[in-house]
């Protein structure tokens, strides 16, 4: 037998940056694959822009639309829509078997559950990024104030945090089209109100005061969802 | 086919005893209220509903993590069981309390903060079955089924809360709360003893429903060692 120096354990540093690895492995992956066959961001942008079609008939939005009723068509886009990248995201892996291999390979469970749900955020924003200058050039409102920016990236966090775990439960059912927004919706409902609520309060230019206590309640809904979802998610994907 | 257990059978007759017994405690003890008259006996047994429908949400919670820390089948049996008791209580509480609405307020519904999450407490039960009912595998039912139990848990009362501010923020004109009523000691005799006599009533389904889904996970487990 050679001289095989003893195994020990890797130093703390190098774990992090393993798990770093895995992490942003998964995410690449994820977006090699899209960048290749852009179906999913394609899908939810074509859903998302038929939704405010309809939303026009039926709220019958006019070309100067109040702020809080954008505010509740543009989260209500966001929210199917993003149900619909969550499903497609987490089906493909189930499908193609990806889940296992990735399950097999010697990388902490949560590096993946951390990586496919930066996936799905990046997904998400990059819909919500293409569907912000569309809005406001149908409606000629301006959407581009920096409150606004962070309330819909507060709210993908979390909405995401929360739709990638309870997205591998549903994957794993016979009904897995429908049962993903059945799981989701009355969980996310804080998510929605506070979103919406910001939102609005941006686009109306209200005080900080009225503003700040739905930032907050972002603020925490993801940090809780995102702790508990990543501690739970091995129980989820575990054979 | 197993039979009753003795303590199960005088459970039975007990709670149909003490369920005759709240009624004409409710139509005969308790006062008549000033304004709303006959119909605010609804409130008894609709706040009492409301209550144990609550208490199924913890144990179901309880049950869940019991599950994943054990892996024992029968708190996945526990969950489920409580769940679902919970649900006919819960949407038994919702149902008496737009009766009294309609008759008080006016209205068969608002969208204040309780009953707003009261609807979504229900729906997150609801969502829970469904979960349960698109899964074959039953280890995978129970595990998927805790996790839910355990998120749906930590949400709702951040729900709650949000929806409390929202109102507060932009304050409803349907102020009436039904915290606006003032209890006089014998309408407090009659609610304690509605919730006491309800909590038999849900201890006795439960039992009932725990040795249903002992029997279902039995022919199961059966089923599954045929197939193989």
């Amino acid at each position: 037998m050679s001289d095989t120096p003893p195994l020990t354990p890797p130093s703390p540093r190098a774990s992090l940056v393993a798990y770093i690895h895995a992490v942003w492995a998964i995410i690449w992956k994820d977006l090699a694959a899209e960048l290749r066959s852009r179906e999913l961001v394609s899908a939810m942008l074509v859903f998302s822009l038929l939704m405010i079609l309809i939303f026009n008939f039926a709220l019958e939005l006019d070309t100067q639309a109040k702020a809080n009723l954008t505010s509740g068509v543009l989260w209500a886009t966001f929210a199917f829509a993003g149900t619909l990248g969550l499903n497609r995201s987490m089906a493909t892996e189930k499908d193609r078997g990806c889940l296992d291999g990735l399950l097999l390979a010697p990388v902490d469970r949560s590096a993946i559950f951390f990586g496919k749900a930066a996936g799905n955020l990046v997904f998400m924003l990059i819909v919500e990024a293409i569907i912000l200058p569309i809005y406001s050039v149908l409606y000629s409102t301006n959407l581009f104030k920096p409150g606004l920016l962070l309330v819909i990236l507060l709210g993908s966090v979390g909405y995401v945090a929360v739709g990638t775990l309870l997205a591998s439960m549903a994957v794993q059912a016979r009904t897995r089209d429908v049962l993903l927004p059945i799981l989701l919706f009355p969980v996310a409902i804080p998510v929605l109100i506070a979103a919406v609520k910001g939102s609005s309060g941006f686009l109306e230019g209200a005080r900080m005061d009225d503003i700040t206590p739905w930032l907050n309640l972002l603020a925490v809904y993801d940090v809780i969802f995102i702790a508990v979802s990543f501690m739970i998610f091995d129980y989820v994907v575990e054979e | 086919m197993n039979r009753q257990p003795r303590k199960l059978v005088i459970l039975n007759i007990v709670t149909l005893i003490l369920l005759v017994a709240a009624t004409l405690v409710v139509f005969l003890y308790a006062p008549m209220e000033a304004k709303m008259g006959n119909v605010q006996k609804v409130f008894y047994f609709h706040l009492a509903a409301a209550w144990v429908g609550m208490i199924g949400f913890s144990v179901a919670v309880i049950a869940g993590i019991a599950y994943l820390i054990t892996n024992q089948r029968k708190w996945d049996i526990a969950g489920l069981a409580a769940v679902e008791v919970s649900l006919v209580f819960f949407f038994i509480a919702i149902v008496a309390g737009s009766i009294w609405a309609r008759r008080t307020w006016g209205t068969w519904w608002t969208w204040d903060p309780r009953l707003t999450s009261a609807a979504i407490v229900e729906l997150v039960y609801a969502a829970y079955l469904m979960l349960r009912q698109g899964i074959e595998d039953p280890d995978r039912r129970a595990r998927f089924g805790a996790v839910y139990a355990i998120i749906a848990f930590i949400s709702v009362p951040i729900t709650f809360f949000s929806i409390r501010i929202l109102r507060t923020i932009h304050p409803d004109l349907n102020q009436s709360g039904s915290g606006g009523m003032g209890l006089t000691p014998k309408m407090l005799h009659t609610l304690l003893f509605s919730l006491f006599v309800f909590s038999f009533v849900f201890a006795d389904l439960y039992w009932h429903r725990l040795r249903l889904g002992q029997l279902t996970d039995k022919i199961e487990q059966l089923r599954l060692k045929v197939l193989e």
